[in-house]
């Protein structure tokens, strides 16, 4: 469904846009650039991650937890992501120090729906790998989906929502100390 | 080792003098045998009621190694099955929870119930392909029923097991711990029970030994120096520091029953009510007339407060904020899957719902700030201990020995002030008992068996 009346070539401009935010933003975390990658969110932002169930076929639903409801991985606004940059920067993060070596990769990046107005938003769907490599054998590999929602402002595009929807079921990897 | 004798468990640890081989950290022989010895006898966490609330509603749960399901049965019986076929050993449920009127295996189609409208024992043989023309009636379907785990009990919603059915009762395998099992179980204004889980079960793998955890939650004040951190960024729900202001607590161990926490005496004199949650006035405002309510309710009976513990062996939990229960399945000697339950008064207010909630998943739990670091800390004493020459040195255990006295209004338990390792002694001297067999006799002494209230 769409709001918009923008043309193929301009949507295709849009799309390129969003998808060169999205490079911008894991190249941020990647080179441990935390504090120029909180300016690229919201105030508002919600930030969450829910965790999968393994349930019968027929209860599709049931297969992840809810959205301010339930437990998830994680459930983040704008004050505790800050915090979590800061803790990071103590130097005595003790598991991020040393820091860990992480690789953010973003694929298959769509515009589900654009919705013209003040401001603009768009919704985005796209996949996701991030491998984590730390100290000398430990390594991790997070696949998923992310649902984002980019809001246009006059400093260029923020992220206003992010819902990441990790491939696993038992966490394998023993914290999670990266963004998504 | 390839095998392990009494002999040698009893050189491997010396509570006495406070020092631990680090085999029992890393070796494989040891750790089948804490299967054998202590999860197959010992009274495990399976689960809350919570998880299962209607009939026919099952959780997929664990018992040290050995998976199992837990599920309501139509009748209202809260029951706990071996997870395996006994055809074959197919994991007959593959689900992590869900509701079923009866468990059918994948491999070949048997099928079991627990409605004891159709059965005499929950769990038997309902169904059989081929039964007629390739059993004829020499198959005997009560024989070849789920295993059934003989001991099951609901404490304050929690939901309990013990495989060996000469075990004693829950409640004397508790002892006066149940005081502060029952701070993290109880609603905050004092009446008993009232709790419920915040809907989904953390699980997450760590390459470490259970017992890092276990020890860890038993009374490890010590650490807290790690989560400096976490202090310098101020995530406490009152907006500073890593949680709010506490009174000091104390190591708290139960010597007879290996059961530890950092907590108060049970006193009758509550702290000061002190802002919790200040950035929002509604959940301040509950949380203050909760507090009044507590006291008016509890009067001068002994309650506790603040409190992180363990319950011998793998139950964990933090009863003041957050407000948590961690359990640490062993799946080899160097890993573990911990599973995170987060728990609320269940008649609070949507808001305060929510303030807990994101209280605890960014304090607990994988992504919580406080507990990543825990995580390494466990992960690299593990790794860095498995080395051939590692092993040969013990781990130190003597902070604080000799400073244990009796603990006041407590059954069996010493306190040995604030950083003290007594509790780890105790856990480690309790290990060993397990290990070294014993019948229940030996194993559970008679001063700590009487019911608790009978105490004060
Ligand atoms: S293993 Fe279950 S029916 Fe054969
Ligand atoms: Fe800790």
């Amino acid at each position: 469904m769409r709001t918009d009346r923008r043309t193929a070539l301009e949507r295709l401009f849009l799309q390129r846009e969003i998808e060169e935010f999205l490079s911008v933003e894991a190249e941020l975390l990647d080179a441990r650039r935390f504090e120029d990658w909180l300016v690229l969110l919201a105030p508002d932002i919600r930030y969450w991650m829910p965790m999968m169930r393994n349930v019968h076929s027929a209860r599709g639903t049931d297969e992840s937890t809810r959205e301010q409801a339930d437990a998830n991985w994680m459930d983040e606004g704008i004050e505790t992501l800050t915090q979590r940059i800061r803790q990071l920067a103590t130097g005595i993060h003790w598991a991020e120090e040393p820091v860990s070596r992480t690789t953010h990769m973003v694929s298959n990046v769509r515009l589900l729906d654009i919705r013209d107005g003040t401001p603009c938003e768009v919704d985005t769907s796209c996949r996701f790998l991030v491998y984590r490599n730390r100290q000398q054998d430990e390594a991790d590999t997070f696949i998923g989906k992310r649902l984002d929602t980019l809001r246009q402002t006059e400093d260029g595009w923020r992220l206003a929502r992010r819902e990441i929807r990790l491939d696993q079921n038992v966490l394998l990897a023993k914290n999670l100390t990266t963004f998504f | 080792m390839d095998t392990v004798s009494e002999q040698d468990l009893r050189r491997l640890v010396d509570a006495d003098n406070g020092t631990v081989s680090r085999e029992i950290f890393i070796d494989r022989a040891i750790f089948d045998r804490e299967m054998a010895r202590i999860f197959s006898r010992a009274w495990l966490f399976v689960g809350h009621e919570g998880l299962i609330p209607k009939p026919d509603d099952f959780f997929a749960s664990r018992m040290g190694r050995d998976p199992v399901i837990l599920t309501r049965n139509r009748q209202g019986e809260i029951l706990v099955f071996l997870n395996s076929c006994t055809h074959r050993g197919m994991k007959l449920c593959r689900y992590d929870q869900g509701n079923a009127r009866a468990f059918t295996c994948p491999y070949h189609g048997w099928s079991f119930s627990t409605n004891r409208d159709i059965v005499d024992e929950p769990g038997e043989l309902v169904g059989v392909p081929h039964f007629e023309a390739g059993y004829g009636d020499r198959l005997d379907r009560r024989r070849w029923g789920l295993v059934r785990c003989p001991n099951v009990t609901v404490y304050k919603g929690t939901i309990w097991a013990n495989w060996d059915a000469g075990a004693p009762p829950f409640l004397d395998w508790l002892g006066d711990m149940r005081r502060y099992l029952d701070f993290a179980l109880d609603h905050r204004d004092g009446r008993p029970g009232g709790s419920e889980v915040i809907g989904g079960v953390q699980k997450w793998r760590v390459k470490t030994n259970w017992k890092f955890v276990a020890e860890n939650f038993a009374g490890d004040m010590y650490h807290d120096i790690s989560h400096r951190s976490v202090d310098a960024v101020g995530i406490g729900p009152g907006g500073k520091g890593r949680r709010d202001a506490q009174r000091p607590r104390l190591a708290i161990g139960f010597s007879a029953l290996g059961h530890g926490v950092l907590g108060e005496l049970p006193h009758t004199v509550e702290p000061e009510y002190a802002p919790t949650f200040a950035s929002d006035p509604e959940v301040e405002a509950y949380y203050r007339r909760i507090y009044d309510d507590r006291v008016r309710n509890l009067g001068n009976q002994p309650r506790v407060t603040n409190s992180v513990g363990t319950i011998f062996p793998n139950m964990s939990f933090h009863s003041r904020q957050p407000r948590t229960i961690l359990i640490t399945h062993p799946i080899s000697p160097t890993e573990v899957e911990l599973w995170r339950l987060y728990l609320v008064d269940a008649d609070a207010p949507q808001p305060v719902k929510d303030a807990a909630r994101h209280y605890y998943l960014r304090y607990s739990g994988p992504g919580g700030m406080t507990e990543a670091d825990d995580m390494e800390n466990w992960t690299y004493a593990t790794d860095s201990s498995a080395g051939a020459i590692a092993r040969r040195h013990d781990f130190n255990y003597q902070l604080a020995l000799g400073h244990a006295k009796p603990a006041p209004g407590l059954r069996g338990a010493v306190q040995s002030g604030t950083y003290s390792e007594e509790n780890q002694r105790i856990f480690y001297r309790r290990w060993t008992q397990f290990m070294t067999g014993g019948d229940w006799s030996e194993l559970m002494p008679q001063t700590t068996s009487v019911e608790a209230d009978n105490a004060d």
